[in-house]
């Protein structure tokens, strides 16, 4: 590492170090494994602007995975890197949620993914933001504008499908249906978030859930798609309870540091 | 081997080093231009430079840093510390009127005023100057282009694609 990163460690009870720690891992998963999921579009997208755009937004998370790693390491303290925590960690340390982990299926199941999950963390951000942490706000500050022009992307998208042709109507519902389900997730407190949002570092999820709603709501109208209502929520991910799909996904992301321990370029 | 200690470096010859060090994606600007360099201090014979991301991802800030550190070097600067600052987050208006210049000249649009909120839906975008004909008349063709600072547009006149360093 060339550069050295200032980061301010908030002053806190060992317990509400570990929850905090907990949730940045969560928040680092969650992008890393996103991030993973587009770039195994590179080279195979529909078209090459779309297949740049998923690349792009791939490294955008990636950056952003970076940045939470790197904090999170802070906040470890036992001399972990950012390396470390994403290459050496099994899937049931993941503490990713569901949506993010599921396959990419056809590009209408990658755009249903990425909008359910790009409504969520824009607002997500822009809570952040505004926090009392001063690392994640941060980090919330700079990956905001990013996730801005992620959720412009995949919500234009849902639009061109929805409203488009037989066949992509009949793709995108198709979509709706199979990731509806793990949307829920997103929003619902874990024990660790929950305590730490009595702590005040991690926002209301319900006035979120309302945003997100809303922001949903007016997409899906202007693509002509019903909102599903009333599904049941899976959830698990969060707790490091994942469907069969990260073990996967993991022996081919960590692959080379698993077989080369400490590799470098 | 000699050690000389460099006594009269200040700051503003440090600031004169770092207008040398271009960016490795569009060579024409100085990592001055592009405005991802938000302070220097100097500390006896230490020398801080404190940098900030353009995007979270950018695969060239590892590069802008190694630059960095080699254009100090052949200064006789050993005693280099490059701090990573994310926020305040980098925006396009920190850019300088010279490297928005250069940029075009280089065959880039650079960044303009955006006209609506960022969410808006479709058709939203600034009207861009065709850097190779100068026509008005040109439309986007995807919001992600070549590097994650630039979307890609084309030209309805003389029909070239172009880049366009998106505002931020």
């Amino acid at each position: 590492m060339q550069e050295t990163h200032t980061i301010v460690v908030p002053d806190v009870s060992a317990e509400v170090r570990q929850q905090l720690l907990a949730f940045v891992l969560q928040l680092a998963d969650t992008s890393l494994i996103l991030a993973h999921r587009l770039s195994e579009w590179c080279g195979h997208g529909p078209i090459l602007e779309q297949d740049l755009a998923m690349a792009n937004i791939s490294l955008d998370l990636l950056g952003e995975a970076r940045s939470y790693y790197q904090y999170a390491a802070e906040l470890e303290g036992r001399g972990r890197t950012e390396d470390d925590l994403a290459y050496l960690r099994s899937a049931v340390e993941y503490r990713n949620p569901l949506l993010v982990e599921q396959p990419n299926g056809d590009f209408a199941h990658t755009i249903v993914r990425q909008f359910l999950y790009d409504a969520f963390h824009y607002h997500l951000l822009l809570q952040l933001q505004a926090g009392p942490d001063q690392q994640l706000a941060a980090i919330a500050e700079k990956s905001v504008k990013e996730a801005a022009y992620h959720v412009k992307w995949s919500a234009e998208w849902i639009i061109r499908l929805g409203d488009g042709t037989d066949e992509s109507r009949r793709r995108v519902e198709a979509a709706i249906t199979a990731l509806w389900r793990y949307s829920g997730e997103l929003t619902t407190p874990s024990a660790t978030e929950q305590a730490l949002q009595q702590a005040g570092f991690v926002p209301d999820y319900a006035a979120i859930q309302q945003q997100i709603d809303e922001h949903v709501t007016r997409v899906f109208a202007e693509a002509t798609l019903p909102v599903p209502q009333g599904v049941f929520m899976q959830k698990g991910g969060k707790t490091g309870r994942h469907s069969e799909h990260l073990g996967y996904l993991l022996a081919e992301l960590q692959y080379l540091q698993r077989t080369y321990p400490g590799l470098t370029w | 081997m000699t050690v000389t200690t460099n006594l009269s470096l200040t700051e503003d010859r440090i600031w004169q080093l770092l207008e040398e060090v271009s960016d490795p994606e569009v060579p024409v600007l100085s990592i001055l231009d592009l405005g991802i360099v938000r302070g220097v201090r100097l500390e006896g014979d230490e020398v801080h430079v404190t940098i900030t991301p353009t995007y979270s991802g950018c695969p060239a800030m590892n590069t802008i840093a190694t630059d960095i550190r080699l254009r100090l070097l052949a200064e006789g600067i050993t005693r280099l510390h490059i701090h990573n600052q994310l926020s305040p987050a980098w925006t396009t208006a920190w850019m300088s009127e010279a490297g928005k210049q250069k940029l075009e000249a280089y065959g880039i649009a650079p960044p303009q005023d955006a006209t609506g909120h960022v969410l808006n839906l479709f058709g939203q975008e600034p009207v861009l100057r065709c850097p190779h004909c100068q026509s008005t008349n040109t439309r986007l063709v995807s919001q992600f282009g070549s590097t994650a600072c630039k979307a890609h547009y084309q030209c309805n006149d003389c029909l070239e694609p172009f880049d366009y360093f998106k505002c931020h």
